[in-house]
């Protein structure tokens, strides 16, 4: 049987070696900044945003962008099809798509940790059930799954973000239990518990701090796929519901202008790439920083 | 077995087009798939262009490109002085179609009539429920269970329809899509066979195009009918290539891939025009577009409280953004091609100062209301969503504070019904059959209350004229009636009337003699192709 | 062998009743009923609303409606569509075929170009070549395919006009279908013109569906090929003198391929995710599409079966390739 082989994986010294290691990949570093100058666009949307997301102008619509013949500086991005500045939703934008991010991780790390934890330490028939919901989780098409979820909850982003930790708890749980499995059974394990600590602290202080580093790369990993499956929810309808300046709500909105307004097609789609690539350039980063085997090579 | 047999047709036909060497072939880019193929089973549009508009024939048939009547499978009818017998004079001589799958032996005759009616709402007929969850949607839609007395047999080429009441529309509802006549002869051999479903996969009628194969959301295929009784048609095949995307629609018409495209969008009509290939025919839909208040919730019981805030909103701007002008701002219940729509009414005007005092007239102080917009696109209303959000905009210049709401559309069509509904609901209609009877009592009517009347408005003199109407089938007794209904209905502004969409369908210029339905149906006989 | 395949088959047998279990009660919890949708704006009376639900067997108890489910299932009945009528197993499998050839000309194409692309990149580590094509590959990995397909038909279709915008083959092509597979049957058909049509016209949908797994390939068969080069066998190999083709094709290569053997098998679950999206776009008659309409037309009883028709076809894949790593990887004993 294939079980996924972690390595023991000895916590860096500190946040100097972490980030020697991290600063050594040049495109992690760039994945950061992109990714705080995003952080930084959707904290202070509201000075940074030329026009409000949600107010329409009704004299330019279907405004090009400003370097195209017909534009407007002030709308250096062009107008979307009832007048909204396309580059002030993108800004707002980025706010979901952060948030959509942190918000799904955050639910399905917990959530999913927890249930590793919990299946790794115990094992016997609660590890069985637990694994068995996860197998059936994982015979579905995650999109497909979220879809169907988001469709039974009604769509909106709220329900979107459920769907989408519960697609990605699998994943969490999965490394939790392979990571505790390979830990329980280690000497400084067994050395506390003789030592009369309880299931709790074991399982919370002694093994889990010591399965972290995996757990944070598919975190990262998780950001950016959750911030893309939204995308495609909201593309296909049932993610944010407009007038929301979700990235991929704008897309599913702007596919009727396909023909006749690239700029509403592509700059949206454009701010997702940007964003999802810089969180895996910074994804890729950790993994060389927190991965000691990877660290030798 | 049936795999085989269809293949075993295919090949046939595959030999069959390689002869008559692709001469004249018409592709259409319908707009969704066939929900299937017996028309009485279905209300999708798309459904009864490909079944009932191309392989069969009703007793009555629109002219093409207008709402009036013409005789089709029926040559003549009379009807009775009390108005409720109706006796038909089939055409003699009408083939059913030869297609791979079936040889007729006999032409059309009564039974045939009679089979087509009876399936839909005799439970003990056999083909009632032929197909799992079978509901005949438009023939009870439309009353018939509770109007039809009798249909039967004078003679092999008369059929006497009894109702039980006397209903002007009648008529004209047999012209629609539901009341298709099939081959009873089909039918029972297909019974025979064990496979009645199939009647629903490969239909057979007396229609001007045969039926060649269906490619499960790609294409269906159609040949000219050697035997219409109206004569061959000018092309060989029919072709409906499925495309769901109005955008790629659009480019495949551009790229010659096909000839004729329905439901444009809105955005893509102005380059289409451009095309020096393409011609863009337009017409008003039989369709309106409407924001019913609920007239049984104060403030909103108040017909001055309605007019002043119809006056707030800008319907032109929502109709430019909306439809990027493609459609009209509505003024009466009923679209200016059907009969009786009444030209003499004024709209009121966009005034948001007149309709703050108004407001402050009637005592409505810091309104806060919902406003309930659909979560789908209907051709009448293309972004619910977007033409709420203008008026939430309009609407806060006078001073009401509104909060757009919206539920799935099941949810949505059920809790707009209701009562006690909290808001106004955007929301239209589209005609069935042309008649001013199908708009204005239907949706207006004091019994369409907690069903289709969103607005649960009930006038007393309103209702008596929708009564008087349906009575007569006097057609210029009856457009007095409904033109003084519009004046009522204006005074008391129960809806906020939005808008009747403009129809467009861009077509190749190789194309000629197509034209377009008020009623909204694509029909592919008597138009023909330049090589 | 035989006790690991079989012991595998007993463990998807609980799966799929979980997972007909979750097909079943999403449905039921759908909000809508699909009566009233059925009529639309044409509001109906409750009485026959109360008929219909009855006709359609809502009306009785959930367990009862699962039974029979059930029961069905074991039949092979998976239900029929409430909007088209037709039973949905016919319709998986009149459109089945059209998701495979898109899937596999997608896996093919990755394969095809992101071994080679990790080798290479790993052979040549650390050079600009290497940074290009991991660059590369990681924005194949973070795309959002939908807006890429977007932009390729604004592209291709659009504006060079070079390839068709959506559907399978030109409707000038009209030959039987014998396996389902456009290509194949185009070829069988002997219509001139028919295979190069049906090419033309999966060349997008193949490479936007091809775009995430093509990286994902790419990035594994790099760092697997990485960890291969460190190992002992091959600095001996390439100390002993044998040409660097030799030692990286054969030595290196076969080794490495192991893992991304297993990520290839993974990739089902994500390409048939991917098609959802691609097949929307292309309007391709594939399940993906055939699913997300369902879903918007609120058709019960075609989520439901298409989920579980789905499921079962990812489970079996996944069995296979479990069982095909055992065979190349010999390290793995059952």
């Amino acid at each position: 049987m294939a079980v996924v082989e972690i390595k023991t994986i000895t916590p860096p010294n500190g946040l100097a070696e972490f980030w020697f290691y991290f600063s050594r990949n040049k495109g992690a570093v760039i994945g950061l900044a992109v990714f705080v100058i995003i952080l930084v666009l959707a904290a202070f949307a509201a000075f940074v945003a030329p026009h409000s997301p949600s107010i329409q102008n009704r004299e330019v619509l279907l405004l090009p962008p400003a370097w195209v013949e017909g534009g407007r500086l002030t709308y250096f991005l062009g107008t979307d099809a009832v007048g909204r500045d396309i580059l002030s939703r993108l800004i707002y934008g980025a706010r979901f798509s952060l948030f959509i991010g942190v918000v799904v991780v955050s639910i399905s790390v917990v959530s999913g940790v927890l249930v590793g934890l919990i299946a790794g330490y115990f094992r016997g028939r609660t590890d069985t059930i637990i694994m068995r919901v996860m197998d059936i989780i994982l015979a579905f098409p995650s999109l497909l799954l979220a879809l169907v979820l988001v469709a039974v909850l009604g769509p909106g982003l709220v329900n979107a973000m459920i769907a989408i930790s519960l697609v990605n708890l699998p994943h969490f749980v999965r490394l939790t239990r392979a990571a505790v499995m390979t830990e329980r059974t280690k000497d400084y394990v067994i050395a506390s518990k003789v030592a009369g600590a309880g299931t709790l602290r074991l399982m919370f202080l002694t093994i889990l701090p010591n399965c972290l580093a995996p757990l944070i790369v598919q975190a990262t990993l998780a950001f950016s796929a959750a911030i893309l499956d939204a995308a495609a929810l909201g593309f296909l309808g049932m993610g944010a519901q407009p007038p929301t300046p979700e990235w991929g709500t704008m897309l599913a909105e702007a596919r009727e202008f396909i023909q006749r307004a690239w700029w509403v097609v592509t700059f949206p789609g454009l701010a997702i790439l940007i964003t999802v690539l810089a969180i895996n350039l910074m994804g890729d980063g950790l993994r060389d920083a927190l991965d000691p085997k990877l660290k030798r090579s | 077995m049936k795999k085989l047999s269809t293949l075993l047709a295919a090949t046939a036909i595959v030999t069959l087009m390689a002869g008559s060497a692709w001469s004249k072939t018409l592709v259409y880019c319908s707009e969704a798939s066939p929900e299937g193929f017996d028309p009485g089973l279905y209300t999708g549009g798309q459904t009864f262009d490909a079944s009932s508009r191309t392989v069969y024939n009703r007793l009555v048939e629109f002219k093409h490109g207008s709402t009036e009547l013409e005789p089709g499978l029926a040559e003549s009818w009379e009807v009775a002085a009390d108005g409720t017998e109706y006796t038909f004079k089939l055409r003699p001589g009408v083939k059913f179609q030869t297609t791979e799958f079936f040889t007729p032996t006999r032409e059309l005759n009564a039974d045939d009539v009679i089979f087509s009616f009876e399936r839909q709402y005799k439970a003990d007929n056999p083909w009632n429920k032929y197909v799992a969850g079978a509901s005949w949607e438009y023939f009870s839609g439309m009353g018939f269970p509770d109007l039809i007395e009798s249909i039967t047999k004078v003679d092999d080429l008369t059929v006497k329809f009894k109702l039980k009441r006397a209903e002007a529309p009648f008529l004209a509802n047999l012209g629609m899509d539901f009341a298709s006549v099939l081959s009873k002869e089909y039918a029972d051999k297909l019974a025979a066979d064990g496979k009645m479903e199939l009647m629903n996969q490969q239909p057979l009628g007396t229609g001007p195009f045969t039926f060649v194969a269906y490619q499960t959301d790609a294409a269906i295929r159609y040949k000219a009918n050697p035997d219409y009784w109206a004569g061959k048609e000018k092309i060989d095949d029919l072709v409906f290539a499925i495309t769901t995307d109005a955008a790629i629609r659009a480019q495949k018409l551009k790229a010659g891939e096909c000839h004729i495209m329905p439901y444009p969008n809105a955005a893509d009509v102005a380059e289409l025009k451009k095309d020096d290939n393409l011609t863009v025919l337009e017409q008003e839909g039989l369709n309106v577009s409407y924001l019913a208040y609920n007239t049984l919730v104060p403030p909103f019981d108040k017909a001055e409280v309605r007019k002043a805030l119809n006056m707030a909103v800008n319907k032109q701007a929502i109709v430019d953004a909306v439809f990027q002008g493609a459609a009209k701002v509505a003024k009466n219940p009923i679209p200016p091609t059907m009969w009786s729509y009444n030209d003499a009414i004024e709209d009121d005007k966009y005034d948001p100062e007149a309709a703050k005092k108004m407001l402050e007239d009637a005592g409505v102080k810091d309104l806060k209301m919902k406003i309930w917009a659909m979560p789908v696109a209907r051709p009448y209303m293309l972004n619910a969503r977007r033409a709420a959000e203008l008026m939430q905009a309009d609407l806060a210049a006078v001073g009401v504070t509104v909060e757009i709401v919206s539920y799935e559309w099941a949810e949505y069509l059920k809790l707009s019904s209701a009562k006690d509904r909290d808001g106004a609901a955007i929301l239209g209609w589209t005609g069935d059959n042309g008649d001013p009877d199908n708009f204005l009592d239907t949706l207006l009517g004091c019994d369409a209350v907690g069903g289709n009347n969103r607005a649960q408005w009930c006038n007393k003199e309103f209702d008596d004229l929708m009564t008087k109407a349906k009575a007569t089938a006097d057609v210029a007794e009856r457009t007095k009636y409904y033109e003084e209904a519009q004046v009522i209905f204006k005074k008391e502004a129960p809806w906020n009337t939005l808008d009747h969409s403009l129809v467009f369908v861009p077509l190749s210029k190789k194309v000629s003699g197509f034209v377009m339905d008020p009623l909204g149906i694509h029909r592919f006989n008597g138009v023909d192709i330049a090589e | 062998m035989l006790r690991f395949i079989f012991g595998r088959l007993a463990v998807l047998v609980p799966t799929f009743i979980g997972v007909s279990i979750i097909a079943f009660s999403f449905i039921r919890l759908l909000p809508g009923d699909p009566v009233m949708l059925m009529s639309g704006e044409r509001v109906m009376s409750p009485e026959r609303h109360t008929q219909l639900m009855a006709d359609l067997g809502l009306d009785r108890p959930i367990y009862i409606q699962y039974f029979d489910y059930l029961v069905n299932l074991l039949q092979g009945d998976f239900g029929s569509s409430i909007v088209t009528k037709r039973a949905v197993l016919t319709d998986f499998l009149q459109l089945f075929p059209a998701t495979v050839e898109l899937s596999l000309c997608a896996i093919i194409l990755a394969v095809a170009l992101g071994v080679p692309a990790g080798v290479l990149a790993a052979v040549k580590r650390g050079t600009w070549l290497d940074q290009t094509l991991m660059g590369t590959a990681l924005v194949g990995y973070s795309m959002p395919i939908f807006w890429w397909g977007l932009l390729l038909v604004i592209f291709f279709s659009g504006y060079l006009g070079w390839t068709p915008v959506s559907g399978r083959i030109s409707l000038m092509y009209f030959f039987p279908q014998v396996t389902g597979f456009m290509l194949v049957d185009s070829l069988i058909s002997g219509q001139a013109g028919a295979f190069k049509s049906a090419v033309t016209y999966l060349i997008l949908p193949t490479i936007v569906l091809a775009t995430i797994p093509l990286a994902v390939i790419a990035r594994q068969t790099r760092s697997a090929m990485l960890e291969v080069l460190g190992e002992d066998y091959v600095r001996t190999a390439r100390s002993k003198g044998l040409s660097p083709f030799r030692v990286i094709g054969i030595h290196a290569l076969r080794n490495a391929l192991i893992p991304v053997v297993t990520t290839i098998g993974l990739q089902v679950g994500v390409l048939l995710a991917g098609a959802i999206l691609t097949e929307t776009i292309f309007s391709w008659p594939g399940i993906g599409k055939w699913m997300v309409d369902s879903v918007f037309k609120r058709d019960y009883q075609v989520v439901q079966g298409g989920l579980m028709l789905i499921a079962a076809v990812i489970m079996v894949v996944n069995l296979i390739v479990d069982v095909l790593y055992g065979f190349i990887n010999p390290r793995i004993r059952y």
